[in-house]
């Protein structure tokens, strides 16, 4: 089962989350999910827009980190913002990801806040007992 | 509960030290400026990350925390340290993501009186004509040649572009550029993110203010004249915002660039986001350059916002900017490193001053100030919440002497935005605010509940203590009347 929680007391000026999942793929879908909420009131928006992104690095954090900065870069190159995604990591370090939202419109939708980064400041996947655990820091 | 640690040295009333032999690896003490109240209200994060700081190689004297510090990512926000030119290091960790944020300053002539009536106007004239919020796009079209000239020249291509007058040029720091920009040190990336958004706001912190300038909030009335505020109600514009995506991608570019080139230069952090070069080393040089087109760009984004605020205030007032005498006053980055002079040990040393979260504060008499403000010192310009006002300081000979010529630079959060969101509703502070005179327009609620003033420390307290201390002096207070929140 995938989740996520935003933690309250971690980053004062911006945002912490803890995220998790039973496997690689949703782990790094239940982080997908949390940039996305940090981002927009996901029930104000579409999911008719899609993305593929596909890359490869054989350090697996490094493509969480990777893979979380697209949807930064996204949302300013592309005016994308997305409500969900659905992710496939292969053995060899391979994602294949596909990312499905809308067209920023400030007029239609509840926009959050602009993500600006993903930062190293403790960045974490690491696996548990039960699958996977991520802790990610956002700069706001 | 306070989390100051017990080892902890109180040096002054303003002053407190960890000393060297507080956690291994420390080359240099950390000093923390704060009272003793703002000082155990620090969280534990400040106490990690100034300390971290103190390790890094070519650190001089000692890694500082200014009044208004709360935990960052790397260095804490309101952290400053100065590295050897030549042994030290550059870290993109010590200046923050959003390359030259900063604040400015713009003064009128008009009183509160004449503005009132067409307040509402105004600031949603203003929400219009400067973009805000997630996604937000700038009026400028510009193509790649344009922006690279942006990313060289900063403040001087808007004034040559008919986006400012010439003493705006005058009136930012370091004249709104650093020399050392190389449009070839920025990624396809970076300037695929920033191209669109000259002009913009941006989101979370950034703002656009409207602020009076009552008598009784003058303290320095010579000074404050020097500066064009004469009080009586007087209204001016302050402006928060930095580099926006474009600063963000040149940060997350290098953070991994030297993530990956530590081990080639034998250096070990404590927290992977303190990465960090040799400032000589081909990776440190890159970065740099990089850093000053971002920079650049920033300067030159406050300044075309300049521009549609003057254009605002002539469609809204039937009057040319030069008539409402709006003058910029100035412009100073607070996420930023750059190379000064200052004294080490009783000689003058070249050295790269990391300001993240602080304000340069240069003292009367200082040649890299424009001749204008040489007599008084330059201006130094603090945010508060935008419910609670800001200040208008001037920098002093003691930040020179101690703090490598900086000091705060704003009032600090110190409740997170998770939690903020569910203490404050957007719609309701907005009406409180309204019932205190104080028109915001946000293009996001829940964005506005984040900025709370409860959210964030007294400013008073931290302006008081700079001032007592001595690394900044009371110029004015200002009090928001109208906001558009990013």
């Amino acid at each position: 089962m995938k989740s996520h929680k935003f933690l309250e007391d971690v980053a004062i000026a911006d945002v912490a989350f803890e995220a998790t999942g039973s496997n690689l793929n949703e782990v790094f879908e239940a982080c997908g999910d949390a940039v996305f909420e940090t981002i927009a009131d996901l029930d104000t928006l579409n999911d008719t827009e899609t993305y593929t992104y596909t890359a490869e690095n054989e350090n697996i954090e490094d493509l969480l980190y990777e893979f979380l900065e697209e949807i930064v870069y996204l949302k300013d190159t592309e005016s994308l913002i997305f409500k969900k995604c659905n992710v496939k990591i292969t053995e060899n370090h391979k994602i294949k990801a596909k990312f499905m939202g809308d067209k920023i419109n400030q007029e239609k939708q509840e926009l959050n806040t602009d993500v600006k980064a993903v930062t190293m400041h403790m960045f974490s996947l690491k696996k548990e007992k039960e699958g996977y655990k991520a802790t990610i820091v956002l700069d706001i | 509960m306070s989390e100051v640690p017990k080892e902890i040295k109180k040096i002054s009333e303003f002053e407190w030290e960890l000393p060297a032999s507080y956690k291994k690896g420390m080359n240099v003490p950390a000093r923390i400026i704060a009272n003793e109240a703002l000082l155990k209200g620090m969280d534990k994060g400040v106490f990690d990350q100034v300390t971290n700081i103190a390790c890094l190689p070519g650190i001089q004297k000692k890694a500082l925390c200014m009044p208004d510090g709360h935990w960052g990512y790397g260095f804490p926000i309101g952290g400053v340290a100065a590295f050897d030119v030549n042994e030290g290091i550059i870290s993109p960790g010590g200046i923050g993501f959003d390359i030259n944020c900063g604040m400015r300053l713009i003064t009128t002539n008009l009183s509160y009186k004449e503005v009132k009536p067409q307040l509402k106007n105004l600031v949603d004239n203003l929400f219009t004509t400067v973009p805000s919020g997630v996604g937000c796009k700038g009026f400028l079209k510009l193509n790649n040649q344009q922006f690279d000239d942006i990313m060289v020249d900063g403040v001087k291509w808007c004034v040559e572009n008919g986006y400012g007058v010439e003493s705006d040029m005058w009136n930012t720091e370091g004249y709104g550029k650093i020399e050392q920009a190389d449009v070839e040190k920025v990624s396809e990336r970076a300037r695929k993110r920033g191209i669109n958004q000259l002009g913009t706001l941006g989101s979370g912190n950034h703002y656009l203010e409207i602020q009076l300038a009552k008598s009784m909030n003058v303290f320095d009335e010579d000074v404050a004249k020097k500066f064009g505020i004469i009080g009586d109600d007087q209204v001016v514009i302050m402006v928060h915002c930095g580099s926006r995506g474009f600063g963000h991608q040149v940060a997350t570019d290098y953070l991994k660039v030297f993530d990956k080139s530590m081990d080639k230069y034998g250096i070990k952090v404590n927290d992977r986001e303190l990465a960090c070069a040799p400032f000589n080393s081909d990776e440190g040089q890159d970065y740099y350059k990089a850093m000053a087109c971002a920079s650049n760009m920033a300067f030159a984004n406050r300044q075309v916002i300049t521009h549609r605020i003057r254009e605002a205030f002539s469609s809204i007032f039937k009057k040319t900017q030069e008539q409402m005498e709006m003058n910029l006053v100035y412009d100073v980055a607070h996420n930023i490193a750059k190379v000064e002079e200052h004294k080490i040990d009783n000689k003058i040393k070249k050295v790269v001053v990391h300001r993240k979260g602080a304000t340069r504060a240069f003292p009367p008499k200082h040649r890299e100030l424009c001749p204008k403000y040489r007599s008084v010192g330059q201006p130094v310009i603090l945010g508060g919440s935008m419910e609670t006002g800001s200040h208008l300081l001037v920098g002093t000979q003691k930040a020179m002497d101690e703090t490598f010529g900086s000091t705060a630079h704003g009032s600090g959060r110190t409740m997170s935005r998770t939690k903020a969101k569910q203490e404050f509703k957007g719609k309701e502070l907005q009406e409180q605010m309204m019932k205190k005179g104080i028109y915001v327009r946000s293009s996001s609620m829940n964005g506005l509940a984040e900025e709370a003033g409860k959210a964030y420390k007294d400013i008073n307290s931290v302006v008081d203590i700079l001032d007592a201390y001595g690394i900044a002096r009371k110029v004015v207070g200002f009090n928001p009347i109208g906001n558009v929140k990013g």
